[in-house]
């Protein structure tokens, strides 16, 4: 079997990032693996501008942006496969993957870095009545058609769900001649960044429609239109508010989500807020040397998020590697183990966290979400690993206008900060000081909230 | 006074302009956090300009399309023009990122480059045609 110190499952923005910065840190022994033909992930059918503003001060479209990365990761020399799928991934960091050249092969690594991205929700997650005509898609499938390929979907476009996908097709579609009719948003905002629905929908013309839904699909060969309709509260359809649109497509641009099927596989525990793995302070997961960074972790709004991210995982996989090459081959061959300080599996987790108060000792918190916050990444430290600072990242439950986030340990309130709005559709992030924690200690908790001004 | 509510574009925190208009003339611009901010509430309202992505056909090339975008903002109102002069652009590969595709689009003085590099597609030796038959 082949051996690598790092293997990196996918070449999207966080599995370039990962590898070019572990090899900053020194370590030679990097293999990227990428299912698609070239580098670059989804970046590569993203073919609007407005990445990379907050790493390299200039708006660059997809392409160019990973393009950055991919001219770094050729001229360091970082080796890498394309067209080669991992098919399976083990506890004990073994990767099957398979490719036309190759066959089907198997890596051992010392460490892995998971950074698959992740997947959109299909008509299936939704519960659509009607028949399953042609002419429905993905938004995504849709731009990879309409941007790679250079075919488009249809001419006639309802899209449902402001994600940011949903809008930035709704664009490329009526730029590329389509009549894109309505975007319909079951939520009462919308999912996506507030500059895309100026430049994509208000640009043209096009009406966003809140806490509306698709309640009927028409047609049986091909579609032939939608029956909208409000909704209201607890997200149920109002009679009597039903509108029926023509179309001949049917856009869903209705979330992400972590792909995580060889993160399972593994035994990696997930949590149950972000569908990704749950992850320390060094971005490893439960078991012992996997890693995790960018979608498949979390779904950003960002990309400039998921470079940085990725980079902070690929740091601390080098730093892993180094540490467990030092201890004795016996030892090594040990480091598949779960650790003992994560859950095991999602039916670990509850038996984990009622276990809390043994962890004192150890010098382990964990990160919770408080009032009206959905999730925190990274949910646990280890004081030990902590650097500096620890920036934590996290998404609000709903929208909240002037309010405060806040970061306490115990009593102690360790990080504020006013905004004038919190909206779920984007990621905020909440940074903590060693120095200000250490003064807060002994804690096992650390919580960040939403207080009410 | 005529006022303005404007959402900046110009970075994913998508601040809340107001721009106070006196006539032509912009009285006042608040609401702002960085100098793009500023600048794009002043040209919003005198001569919005958008950046125009799209996509170009290549002949020859490993892919059916090239990803291009012009290489400075357009005004608001020619993105349909760019974009139906594009349309009958087709380019040869090799096509290089950084290459212009097309000089001067729609008369705006601004050139079209591609985003994204396209090598040309080595001829196959009918394996899988042959097999197909």
């Amino acid at each position: 079997m082949k051996q690598h110190a790092i293997v990196i499952i996918g070449g999207g923005p966080a599995g370039l990032a990962a590898a070019i910065s572990a090899a900053e840190q020194g370590e030679k022994d990097i293999l990227i693996l990428e299912r698609d033909r070239e580098l670059g992930g989804i970046l590569n059918q993203c073919i609007h501008n407005g990445f990379g503003l907050h790493t390299f001060q200039e708006e660059l479209t997809g392409p160019e942006y990973a393009a950055r990365y991919i001219e770094k990761v050729e001229r360091m020399g970082i080796p890498y496969l394309t067209d080669t799928m991992v098919l399976d991934l083990s506890s004990e960091k073994v990767v099957t993957a398979v490719s036309p050249t190759e066959g089907i092969f198997q890596i051992q690594a010392q460490a892995v870095i998971l950074a698959m991205g992740c997947r959109e929700r299909p008509r299936g997650a939704l519960n659509l009545p009607g028949y399953r005509p042609a002419g429905i898609y993905t938004a995504g499938t849709a731009q990879r058609l309409v941007n790679v390929e250079g075919r488009m979907p249809g001419r006639e476009v309802v899209i449902l769900g402001s994600g940011d996908i949903g809008l930035i097709m709704a664009r490329r579609m009526t730029l590329e001649g389509a009549k894109v009719k309505v975007v319909a948003e079951l939520m009462p905002y919308s999912g996506g960044l507030k500059r895309n629905i100026v430049q994509c929908l208000e640009d043209f013309g096009i009406p966003l429609k809140l806490s509306h839904t698709v309640v009927a699909i028409h047609g049986k060969e091909r579609l032939t239109g939608v029956t909208l309709a409000q909704v209201d509260h607890d997200g149920r359809p109002v009679p009597r508010t039903e509108e029926e649109y023509s179309c001949d497509t049917l856009l869903l641009s209705v979330g992400l989500i972590p792909e995580n099927e060889l993160s399972k596989n593994a035994g990696v525990a997930l949590s149950s807020a972000t569908s990704g793995p749950v992850v320390d302070e060094s971005f490893q997961t439960s078991v012992n040397g996997i890693f995790a960074c960018g979608n498949v972790l979390h779904v950003h709004d960002l990309v400039d998020f998921v470079s940085e991210e990725a980079a902070n995982a690929g740091r601390r996989a080098a730093e892993y590697v180094r540490e467990t090459s030092g201890e004795s081959s016996e030892k090594r061959m040990k480091c598949g183990e779960s650790r003992k300080d994560l859950p095991e599996s999602q039916a670990a987790c509850e038996e984990w966290t009622a276990k809390m108060p043994e962890k004192e000792v150890s010098g382990i918190l964990d990160i919770l979400p408080g009032d009206g916050v959905r999730y925190t990444v990274p949910s646990v430290l280890h004081l030990a690993q902590m650097g500096e600072t620890l920036k934590i990242r996290f998404r609000v439950r709903k929208e909240y206008k002037n309010s405060c986030v806040t970061v306490h340990a115990g009593d102690r309130q360790l990080f504020r900060r006013r905004k004038q709005i919190f909206v779920p559709g984007e990621m905020e992030e909440a940074v903590i000081r060693r120095e200000d924690l250490n003064a807060a200690l002994p804690a096992d908790t650390i919580t960040i909230r939403i207080e009410e001004v | 006074m005529e006022k303005k509510i404007l959402t900046c574009i110009g970075c994913p925190m998508g601040c809340q302009l107001t721009v106070e208009l006196d006539g032509e003339q912009i009285a006042s611009i608040s609401g702002y956090t960085c100098k793009r901010g500023k600048i794009y509430g002043e040209k919003e309202v005198t001569h919005p300009t958008r950046i125009v992505t799209t996509t170009v056909r290549v002949v020859h090339g490993t892919a059916q399309m090239v990803p291009v975008k012009t290489k400075e903002d357009v005004p608001k109102d020619k993105i349909f023009d760019c974009i139906r002069e594009l349309k009958e652009v087709e380019i040869e590969a090799p096509v290089r990122a950084g290459e212009p595709v097309l000089k001067n689009v729609a008369g705006t003085g601004v050139d079209v480059i591609a985003v994204k590099s396209v090598e040309i597609q080595q001829m196959e030796h009918g394996i899988h045609s042959s097999r197909n038959l």
